[in-house]
Parts: structure tokens; sequence; C-alpha cells
């Protein structure tokens, strides 16, 4: 005990506030920096330009492509002097970052956005009309709503990518898989299916599977796929088939779910990019996890049921159902993948983090996740006796999980939620974090023989 | 096990002491357990104190367990400075309440910042980095800071150096020695630690030792002066030379005390039912050894292990095992294993550095095979080092196997190839002489 501190303290330690700085002096803007925004700004104004000009004009696209390129301009130079102990400085500070008042109208305008795009998609006819001559391009028919979506979705992957490969630049781990994301949601996410239209085909996500995109695997894609004249519905049947049964269990055994959640999925593609900025704000509390377990596994036995259910209605063998499976499928298409999954699972990255859906709803993450915890080569390796219970590690962990709580008693982190990012290990300041893939025998999950404490 | 049950109560709530706290009710689920802090209502990572000033993480992120915890083990925490031991009737006193009853105590007090009677020392902006409190003074003292001056080159200088230089304040770092921590690490990876200070844009002062510290006339420190008589001015002194046993409570209740709190190996001190461990312990060394004060986290933790298994009843010695450590020096990280630099007899090492001098590998042995090894910018095994100093594993066998203990993420470049040629090199021109 200090002798100099006969009283007890002059602060409140479990205030929230403690430690936050009034006014963070930050190091100021460079002029490149500033230079690099004013181009995104400029591009903003093209595009507000042409939306209430003649929109058919090339002027939105341009306006488009100059946030890109001011955007990604800026998160370059803006990062790029930063090493590794400086990338999460101020993290908590930041009114954007940290729930204040930038966060809450950034997370409001978010899901006005999407409540809009869902269910009045009028009001965005403007904006959509605007980027019919590129849809005119690529998929040979005028912009909808979802092009629009996909557009902007694509647009936000690319630029918050960038920032991502700067500021990991020197983490190859980071670099390979924010490539991988940005890769599969421009090819993937992005062009493919629009080409696809261009060729009279279907617009068809070759990146999404059953139970994350459902109805690929309901009775009517599957006929429509089935009836196509042609070889590609079968190509797309038969692609959707094997990735759901076969590519899927075999690669979660052999890399654990990242292979799919932050190195392919296009959801997971928005989280490890413009979610990044949120992802400390997830929860870690038992509580969460506990509420995580309930609602996620849910959410995957409403899919499976649904599914079974219009299996049966489509065999014809099933009339005591009546409309039971029509009102299924769509119950779970508005909560499920329309509030959830998009709403909440994105419109509220800046209040609770950035994976929501991932970690709470999305049943294709729930499968894997089993899996990944019952019978997979990936653990997250904890390095001996180094750990000194810091908690970078679970602050920054986008799905809540507590990985301190692992790392602390020498015990490999084996986690039905865990995606994999690598984060935890990048941001551990004594080297105590390792991804790995190896053998599944018991010592996959058990520690070491250092001091551990039954908690 | 006994099936009394009794009161242990622990001064302390740092990592030795919860750790106690918490094996203890492992071993005795009856016990009543009390655990007494004036710093902080619940536990939390003293070595994440910087995190929060850097704002990567909330205080409340620095603790390792939820609070729910302490009450699910029924550990009583209670937030008060004790005052005063009686070890005959076993009763502590304190400032706010009642006086507590014992029938176990632990002192883990940790330990304070050293001041070397330097004039000025006590002015207002002249702190360490050590507890919440030194957390909120530095708080308080960053925005009027213009320019601050860190005394002492080791791990916490070059943290409260980075702390304040997040803030866009001018650091200037008085350093006795010839190279940053010199008296742990070997030259070449000194250097990689200047290098790193350096390039961050901070004012390294080496071979320069703190003279005395000025008064504004107000009772707040305004500049420093060095040894060699150059005035810095600053509003901000970090005295980071070292940390020293806090053993006046201790010392006053008439426990015996050398450098810290002195215990045996089972970590009982000189007086019954009274425990030491953590940073205020000194350990009675193997007969004819040196005492051992260490002063680490997993020390801490494993030193808190053995005083639980003493107090219910089953003392165990203290075992240090093989020394390991880390830190991170701005971006550069540090492991280190086994014995490095300390002149063992006989003691040879080679040394690779990468091209970019961000990365580095020691590997440290003797005729009987492998002591120590240091790593700059890589990650290593902690088991594989380990197990192969324990095994004192022949350095031509280390050489071979350098791979195993990799720890770098995936995808990272592998340097083994390169080390191995570094090293036989070495290996081949020290047998030519």
């Amino acid at each position: 005990m200090n002798t100099d501190s006969t009283a007890l303290p002059a602060y409140d330690e479990e205030s929230g506030v403690f430690g936050e700085p009034e006014a963070p002096q930050g190091h100021g803007m460079s002029v490149g920096e500033r230079i690099a925004l004013a181009v995104c700004v400029l591009g903003t104004l093209a595009f507000l330009g042409a939306i209430f000009g003649d929109r058919q004009s090339l002027l939105g696209l341009g306006g488009l492509a100059a946030i890109v390129v001011g955007a990604s301009v800026y998160f370059a130079l803006a990062w790029r002097h930063k090493g590794s102990a400086e990338l999460n400085d101020f993290a908590f500070f930041r009114t954007a970052r940290n729930r204040g008042a930038i966060g809450w109208a950034l997370g409001i305008a978010m899901t006005a956005f999407y409540v809009v795009l869902y269910w009045w998609p009028s009001y965005l006819e403007p904006a959509i009309r605007t980027l019919d001559p590129l849809s005119l391009r690529l998929a040979g028919k005028p912009a909808n709503q979802w092009f629009l979506y996909g557009l902007v979705y694509t647009v936000a992957v690319l630029t918050f990518g960038v920032r991502m490969l700067v500021r990991h630049r020197k983490n190859r781990y980071q670099v390979v898989r924010t490539s991988s994301v940005m890769f599969f949601q421009i090819v993937f996410a992005f062009l493919i299916p629009h080409i696809l239209e261009f060729f009279q085909q279907p617009e068809y996500y070759l990146t999404y599977f059953w139970p994350l995109k459902p109805d690929y695997l309901f009775p009517g894609s599957v006929r429509a796929l089935i009836d196509r004249p042609g070889g590609v519905g079968m190509f797309l049947l038969l692609w959707s088939t094997l990735a759901t049964f076969v590519a899927t269990p075999i690669l979660t055994y052999y890399y654990g779910k990242r292979w799919y959640c932050s190195w392919v999925c296009g959801c997971g593609g928005l989280a490890e990019t413009a979610g990044d900025p949120f992802r400390h704000l997830s929860d870690k509390s038992t509580k969460a996890w506990k509420l995580e377990r309930v609602v996620i596994y849910s959410v995957l036995a409403f899919i499976v049921l649904t599914t079974i259910v219009v299996w049966l209605h489509a065999s014809g063998h099933a009339g005591w159902l009546g409309g039971t499976a029509d009102k299924l499928s769509r119950a779970y298409g508005f909560f499920i993948g329309s509030i959830f999954s998009g709403i909440v699972g994105v419109g509220f990255y800046p209040l609770f983090g950035s994976r929501v859906w991932c970690r709470f709803g999305c049943p294709m993450a729930a499968i894997l996740g089993i899996q990944q915890r019952l019978w997979s080569r990936f653990r997250i390796t904890t390095n001996g006796g180094q750990c000194m219970s810091c908690g970078n590690c679970s602050t920054h962990c986008e799905m809540g999980i507590d990985v301190r709580a692992y790392a602390q008693r020498g015990e490999n982190i084996v986690r039905a939620s865990c995606v994999g990012c690598g984060i935890c290990s990048s941001v551990c300041p004594r080297g105590v974090l390792k991804l790995e893939n190896g053998p599944t025998g018991p010592d996959r999950i058990a520690g070491n023989t250092r001091v551990t404490l039954d908690v | 096990m006994t099936t009394t049950t009794k009161h242990a109560v622990i001064l302390g709530n740092g990592v030795a002491g919860y750790t106690t706290a918490l094996k203890l009710r492992e071993l005795q689920p009856t016990w009543r357990i009390t655990m007494i802090s004036g710093e902080s209502t619940y536990p939390f990572s003293r070595p994440a104190l910087m995190y929060v000033y850097l704002g990567h993480m909330r205080y409340q992120d620095t603790k390792p367990f939820e609070d729910h915890v302490w009450r699910e083990k029924r550990i009583e925490l209670v937030r008060d400075w004790v005052t005063g031991i009686d070890t005959e009737r076993r009763r502590l006193t304190r400032t706010q309440g009642d006086p507590i009853d014992y029938d176990e105590l632990l002192i883990a007090t940790g330990s304070r910042p050293n001041k070397f009677g330097w004039p000025g020392q006590d002015l207002d902006g002249v702190q360490g980095l050590y507890s919440l409190a030194d957390l909120k003074r530095l708080y308080d003292v960053t925005p009027r800071t213009r320019r601050a001056v860190i005394v002492g080159g080791g791990l916490i200088g070059i943290e409260l150096a980075e702390m304040v230089h997040s803030r866009g304040i001018p650091v200037t770092l008085l350093v006795r020695e010839r190279s940053y921590w010199s008296s742990v690490l070997p030259p070449e990876e000194s250097v990689l630690v200047n290098r790193q200070i350096l390039g961050a844009g901070m004012d390294l002062r080496l071979q320069t030792e703190l003279g005395s510290i000025v008064d504004d006339g107000q009772g707040r420190v305004c500049a420093v002066i060095t040894k060699q008589g150059e005035r810095i001015d600053c509003d901000l002194v970090g005295l980071t030379a070292g940390v020293s046993p806090n053993v006046d409570v201790a010392k006053a209740a008439g426990i015996p005390v050398g450098r810290g709190v002195l215990v045996d190996r089972t970590l009982r001190t000189r007086v019954p039912h009274v425990w030491s461990a953590g940073d205020c312990a000194e350990i009675d060394g193997e007969p004819g050894a040196k005492s051992l004060l260490q002063q680490v986290w997993y020390t801490g933790k494993l030193q808190g292990d053995v005083v639980a298994a003493g107090m219910a009843g089953s003392p165990r010695a203290y075992d240090p095992g093989i020394w390991f450590n880390s830190a991170k020096f701005l971006n550069l990280e540090y492991q280190t294993y086994g014995r490095v630099n300390l002149k063992v007899p006989g003691e040879s090492s080679v040394y690779w550095e990468r091209a970019d001098g961000l990365a580095a590998l020691r590997v440290v042995y003797t005729e009987s095979g492998v002591i120590g090894f240091n790593t700059m910018g890589l990650r290593i095994r902690h088991e594989v080092c380990e197990r192969w100093i324990r095994d004192a594993l022949p350095i031509e066998r280390v050489l071979e196997r350098l791979a195993e203990a990799n720890f770098d993420p995936e995808f990272f470049t592998r340097h083994e190839a390169e080390m191995t040629r570094a090293f036989q090199a070495q290996l081949g021109a020290m047998v030519a002489t």
C-alpha cells in the first residue's frame, strides 16, 4: 500500500469515462490527406449533381469513382506511417468509434438506408437511374435497387479494404486475407452475377450457399435451374449443392470456418473492411455469449425447418401443410433475411460492432461453427506463459470472444464463433497468439503446464 | 486439507494477490477469503495501463475476469488502504472501516517507482507509471504538457514515452547506459531499440543522467537539469528507473524485510501466518545463492499458486522455472527465454539480424548446450525453447530444428534458412579461431 495514499483515491476507475481525454489532440491532417478527402467530397457532389441533373450521363459514375479513389488515397496516406503499435491509438476516444454522437448518427443513417432500400426503394429511384449506364453495360439491363446496393457494398469493401491493406501492410496474413475478401466481393459477388445476367442467365452468387442463401436449395430455384435450357442451370445447381454438402465440410475441417467467414463471404468481407473501425464494440460478456448461442442456433433451426417444410410441400404429399411453407419462408425472408442480416447486421455496426449478424444470426456460421468446434484442425494456439492478461485480444475480437480468458490460462482457443480474422494475434503485444491448423488430438484445446485458474 | 473454516486475507489485488485468492478458493471451498486494495475495486492487468491511455482499451477491458466472478467465487473485495498489521492478534487496521482479523495473511503489495533522492523528485508533474493513481495523474498533467522527460532506460520508460508521444507531445529520454536497456539486452538488440526510439522522432539522450528537477515556484516541475548541466524545459517528468518492493506496511509491522519482504521458498515470511508474494517478496535462494526478487507478471502468478497451496496446508517450494519474458518496444516485439547476457561461464552466442533491422534472433549456448534465446520482431514458441534449454540441446541440434520454434503468424516470411547460414558461419569462425 502506498504510504502517500492514506485516503481513498480521487478517481473512479469504474466510471465509463475514466481516462477519456476531453479533446484528444491528434496529429493534424497532412496536405495530401486533405486533398484526398476533397476529391471524395467532389465525387459526392458530382454523384448528387448527376442524381438531380442528367441521370444518364457518366458524371454520376465519375463521382463514384472519385469517392473510391479519394477515400482509398486518404486511408493510404493516413495509415502509411503507422506501425503495429499505433493501429488502435485513440480508438476509444473517437466519437465515431465509441458510440458517440457520430457513431449514433452513422448507425441511424445506415439503418435508414436499409429500411428505404427494402421497403421504399422508390425514394432511391434518382440514384438508381444514375447507375443505368453502368448497369446496361454490365448486366445488359437498367439498374434496380439491388444493383445500387451491390455497387455501394462493393465500393465499401474496396475502399475500406485499402484501409486494411495499408494498416496491416507488415502482416502478410492480413494482407492476403483482405485481398481475398476484396477479390471475392468484386468478382464473385458483383461482376459475375451481372455478367451472367448480361448473357440472359440467372443473377447467381457463386459464393453464397444454403443456408446463408436458403432459397438456392429451395424447390423453386432448384426447379428453375433444372428447367433452364443449356448447361448453365445444371452447373449452378451442381456448384451450389457440392459447395454446401462437400466443399464446405472439407474446407472447414482443414482450415476452420475462416476459409469462408473471413476469406470469401460477402457479409464477412464487409465486416472485415468497412466494419473494422467498429470491431472493438462487440460485447465480450458471458451473458452475450449465452444469448449468442440461443439466438444463432434458433435461426439455424428456423431455416432447417423451413427448408424441410418447403420441400415437403413441393413433394405434393403434404397437403395438410396448407400455406405453412409459404408463410415460413416469407417470415424467414422478412425477419432474418431483411431485418436481421441487413438492418441489424450492418446498420448497427457503429453500435454493436461489425459482426452482429455473423455472431448472432448467420445459420451458415452456425453450421461451420459446430463443425469447427468439434471436427476441425483449426485452433488459436497460446504461447506458453507469455500472456499478461492485458486484454487487447478480447477487446478487438469482433466476435466478442473473450480470448484472454483462454490465453491467460495457457489454453488454446477453439470456439465455434471464431472467424479466424487473426486480429487477436496481431494486436497481442507479447506474441502470444497464433492461428494454426494442426492435428485434431486432445492437445488441440488442452493448454500447457502453466498455472491455471479454474474460473 | 483441513475442515475448519479460516479467514484468509490478501493485501493487494495484483496478479499475485488474485491468483492466490482464486487458487485458494479451489483448494478451500469453505474458507472466507478477503482481498483488500485501495487502488481499485476489481483486479485489473497492470501491464495494460498504457493501453487505456492510448485509447486501445477502456479501463474495464483490462480486467482479467468479469466482475461477477468474484461474487461467484465468494471472494470479498474490500476497497481500502491497510494502515497496520498486528501480527500477534492477527489483525489489520485500515483507513475507512473496522479492523479485519485474519488467520492467514498474504502481503502482495507490489512495488513502486524508484526515486533516488533527486532534488525536486516530489514536485507536481513528476511521477512513475505503476498504479491507477499514476495513470490518473498522467491524464491530469497531459493537457498542459508541452514536453515530457522520461528518466530511465527500461521497459516502463519506453511505454511511458510511447504513451505521451501518442498525444503529439515531444519526448526526451534520459538513459544512463550507453544504449537502451543495455543492462539486460546485448548490444545488438539494444541498438535496434535505440533505432525504434529515434525512428519515432523521440529525443534519446544516452549516457545522460538526471541531476535535478526544477520547481516553477508553485510546486510544479518546469525543467530538469542533467548531470552534465543541461537544462531541458518540461512539464512532465517520468521516473522509470526501475521499481522497488513496497514494504512499508510489512516493515512497520515488524515483519523482517531486506530488499523486499523476506520469505522462505514456500513464500512464508519470518512471522507465522504471514506470507508474501509478487513484486514485494524477496525469496531465499538455494543455500549459498543470492535471494530472488522476481517482478514480472508470470512470477506473480506462479508465486500466488504457491502461497495458496501453503495457506491451504500443503506448502510447496517455489520453483521459478526457466526464465522468460516479453515486451514491445514501440513497434518491435521482444521475447526472451532462459539466460541471455548474464555472463554465464563459457557462454557464447550466435546472432542473426534481418537486413531491415526489424527482426533478430540470438541463441546463447555453452559447451553443454543451449541456455537462452532472444528475439526481436519475431515470435518463437515458449514450450519449444523451454524444452531445448531444459534438455541442454547442443547448439548444432538447435540450428537444425529452428523451424520448430517459429511462432510467427501464417504467411510471414520464414527466415530459418538465412538464420542457419548466418549461425553456421559464426560457429565456423569460432571453431577456426
